[in-house]
């Protein structure tokens, strides 16, 4: 006997939407024209674009990217027929000194390749994503590319021969190998490419010595300020203890660094001359003076901060007093205070002749400055952890550091990561207060170019060029930090 | 660094007795450069240009300063101050002479403990107004609005000036020279007053400075020069002296042009004293026989340099006025080379 089913048992065929809702046509009605209010504020909203767009885009099409003169643009401008329009002769001239301030011109590959070394150097450390190969290929790729910029010689062409060869040999491989594949074979025990992070570490100390020059005994030297720290750390911890260790670990680098690394410097240096030509801090300037401040501050006052932050929460009366006190001191005082302490206060108590770099005290203040910002950001992040995270730790025995390593600290910073970057570009955006102490930031070297006869009255047009190089910058930390959020979600859904 | 900044705590205590700033030309002389504070950019004064050599009428005292001890009128590093770092800077020993555009008052002179070794231009402040306003005088500025900059001399001078002649004004307060040219040109005050050089500066970048002239009265003393610290008069002689050669250069008609030609010797005992063909004031000042000419050769005289950067065929297109010779009723008086 036929069963007879009212449940229907084959699924019905999909239909496509109706075109109201799908597509474009959809997605306007969705986001455009829901309702009648929202379509008179659409319309009001685009014509205002279409207005600001009008006025503006004939102004910046302007025929004058090869005046020499503000008085050369008008005539040009007046040639052209048109009754107003944007000055391009100054940014096409003064570009490269609004990039790189007075530093000298057949050097300036230096902090170029600094610069994109930093990337390469950031990329291990902001992104997991990339292969070990890739991040190689990226240095080499970066180094070769630098060769050809450096005076040519019989070593430059060696130094390019070696680096196109490995260049070839690691591309062939990254392009051949799948990225399957290789991670069994690495599950397998296969040889792998040292750890780039090795690179980022090396990049502290290359970075300085690019930008500034001199012997390269001197980031040498400083390095091995750190190699003894950690020597004296393994050779004492089993004599004296560890707390005792840890100390004299602190303090080998420091008297090394202060007293002894001079010496050093100079005793290698008349053995072995090698060297970058020295460049004279007044000399930087522009996007590279905001550039050296701002990425050194930002990388030191992280850790800074999630040690002052740890400090506030300390159980040492000591060191949470010094950590309160340190803090509520820097935030009290205006940024500005700081910097004309760095440049007139320090000047005065240092004995005449003393050659404390001007970009150093600054960067140091910004240091100090973003810090304990960043320290009472952390300690929101702290603070939003719940008691039970750190009983939990507890009960797991893990000692101090290492429950905050482990437990505490990833969950903070992911909280916290918002207000860090927020500090960060805060930080960055400050940078153009040194104009104030004289130092020629992008506003100064634009105050400096419209001094001149030839760009007086310049407005728009410079000071559009630096806002748009500081938009650049922040607006991509911005969407790091959105990148970032992204990848530390943990919850669902 | 740590190390520096204790030494320093030190020595702050012999610092402030005065003993940092012996023997200038000494540590001039060592290191090879002269350490000159200028301007961070003012029109005419000190500029970068697209290679980024400075250039400026304060600028040639420093290359003239550096020509004369060192030789070399490159061998300077300039040191870009504000307003608020310049005397800081000097006082420190950060730089070895200032020369920014710094107006001589008997407070900094005396209270400040600096030298002003010369006056380099007579500036004095004045107003501009759109001529379409029909005004010839600034008496006739009764009630006008004015652009000033505030917190500087000039915005007392303003004061001082409307209540000696009983008129009211309005002030409309402003930051920056370039906030005020916005403020002017928008029609924001009738008339901006500030230093007369600069209203000139700044109208040569109007778009039709024919639209604008600046009133004839100077209400104002604003002798601009370059200073040095109190306690090195030998280093202030210098400095003195070779701003006074540039201006005698002028007088006795040495130009960059003519100087080789006249230290072959010439009939006159004094251009052969101040070119070091006789005599020995280079020795006396503890510098080259040839300090004047590397001084002159630097920048040419004294007439040259305000041509190139200020005169009337530069924009800013200042007449000499005050900062001519003495002979030709300007203020410019060099003292004899004897």
């Amino acid at each position: 006997m036929p069963q007879t089913s009212y449940v229907r048992t084959e699924m019905v065929p999909e239909r496509a939407p109706p075109p109201s809702t799908a597509g474009v046509i959809g997605w306007m009605r969705t986001n455009l024209f829901d309702g009648w209010m929202n379509s008179i504020l659409t319309v009001i909203s685009l014509a205002f674009v279409v207005w600001v767009l009008l006025s503006a885009v004939p102004w910046l099409i302007s025929p004058t990217w090869n005046a020499t003169s503000l008085q050369e643009c008008w005539a040009l401008i007046e040639a052209a027929g048109k009754p107003e329009g944007a000055c391009w002769g100054v940014i096409n001239e003064r570009w490269p000194q609004m990039l790189y301030g007075f530093y000298p011109e057949e050097l300036r590959i230096r902090p170029t390749l600094a610069f994109f070394l930093l990337f390469v150097a950031l990329i291990p450390v902001l992104f997991n994503m990339i292969s070990r190969r890739m991040n190689w290929l990226l240095l080499v790729l970066v180094l070769f590319g630098a060769t050809f910029f450096a005076a040519a010689s019989v070593l430059m062409v060696a130094v390019q021969v070696v680096l196109g060869a490995a260049l070839a040999w690691l591309a062939y491989t990254v392009v051949t190998t799948k990225a399957g594949d290789r991670a069994e074979a690495i599950a397998a025990g296969a040889s792998r490419l040292p750890n780039p992070l090795i690179f980022s570490a090396l990049y502290v100390f290359l970075m300085p010595w690019l930008l500034w020059g001199g012997p390269i005994w001197s980031p040498i030297g400083a390095a091995m300020g750190f190699v003894l720290g950690w020597a004296a750390y393994r050779m004492l911890a089993a004599v004296i203890g560890n707390l005792g260790a840890i100390i004299a670990a602190f303090l080998v680098p420091v008297v090394w660094w202060l007293f002894l690394i001079g010496y050093f410097v100079s005793a290698l240096s008349s053995v072995l001359p090698i060297g970058l030509e020295p460049v004279d801090s007044r000399l930087f300037g522009g996007l590279l003076l905001s550039v050296t401040i701002g990425v050194t501050a930002i990388a030191i006052s992280l850790p800074l901060g999630i040690v002052l932050a740890l400090g506030r929460q300390s159980d040492l009366m000591i060191v949470k007093s010094l950590s309160v006190m340190f803090i509520e001191f820097i935030r009290g005082v205006p940024l500005i205070t700081l910097l004309f302490v760095a440049s007139v206060l320090l000047n005065i108590f240092m004995p005449p002749g003393t050659n404390f770099d001007i970009i150093l005290r600054v960067i140091i203040m910004a240091t100090l400055f973003a810090s304990a910002y960043m320290a009472e950001v952390i300690r929101g992040g702290l603070a939003a952890l719940p008691r039970g995270q750190y009983e939990a730790a507890d009960a797991l025995g893990l000692d101090y550091w290492k429950a905050q390593r482990l437990i505490i600290m990833p969950q903070a910073l992911k909280i916290s990561i918002p207000g860090i970057v927020s500090t960060f570009i805060g930080l960055f955006k400050d940078t153009t207060l040194v104009s104030i102490i004289g130092l020629l930031d992008p506003l100064g070297i634009g105050n400096a170019i419209r001094s001149n006869a030839a760009w007086t009255g310049i407005v728009w047009e410079l000071y559009g060029f630096i806002a748009f190089l500081f938009f650049v910058f922040t607006f991509s930390m911005s969407r790091y930090s959105m990148y970032l959020e992204r990848r530390l979600r943990t919850d669902h859904g | 660094m740590k190390k520096t900044v204790l030494l320093g705590a030190l020595t702050a205590a012999a610092f402030a007795a005065g003993a940092a700033s012996a023997a200038t030309l000494d540590d001039v002389k060592a290191r090879g450069k002269l350490n000159c504070g200028i301007n961070t950019g003012l029109v005419g004064f000190a500029s970068p240009d697209a290679n980024g050599r400075w250039e400026g009428f304060d600028v040639a005292v420093c290359r003239a300063v550096a020509g004369a001890v060192l030789g070399d009128q490159e061998a300077v590093d300039f040191v870009n101050l504000t307003g608020k770092t310049r005397f800081t800077a000097l006082a420190s020993g950060e730089i070895d002479l200032l020369s920014r555009n710094t107006t001589w008052t008997f407070s900094r002179d005396v209270d400040l403990k600096f030298e002003f070794v010369g006056v380099n231009y007579y500036d004095g402040q004045g107003f501009i107004v759109p001529k379409e306003l029909g005004v010839s005088s600034a008496k006739d500025l009764d009630g006008a609005t004015v652009c000033i900059q505030t917190g500087t001399t000039t915005e007392l001078n303003l004061a001082d000036f409307f209540r000696a002649n009983n008129m009211s004004y309005e002030p409309v307060p402003i930051e920056t020279a370039a906030e005020a040219r916005q403020q002017y040109l928008a029609g924001a005050c009738d008339t901006y007053t500030t230093d007369a050089s600069g209203l000139a500066a700044q109208r040569a970048a109007f778009e039709t400075p024919d639209d604008h002239v600046i009133l004839p009265e100077i209400i104002s003393k604003e002798p601009l020069g370059p200073l040095v610290r109190h306690g090195d008069p030998e280093w202030g002689d210098i400095a003195r002296w070779t701003l006074n050669a540039l201006v005698a250069a002028e007088e006795l008609g040495i130009t960059s042009a003519n100087i080789d030609e006249l230290l072959n010797g010439t009939e006159s005992p004094e251009i052969n004293r101040l070119l070091g063909t006789e005599g020995n004031l280079g020795e006396m000042l503890g510098l080259e026989a040839d300090w004047a000419v590397n001084a002159i050769k630097a920048g040419g005289n004294y007439g040259e340099i305000f041509a190139r950067y200020l005169g009337e065929s530069t924009p800013v297109g200042l007449a000499r006025g005050l900062n001519a010779q003495w002979q030709d009723g300007g203020l410019l008086y060099a003292p004899p080379f004897r």
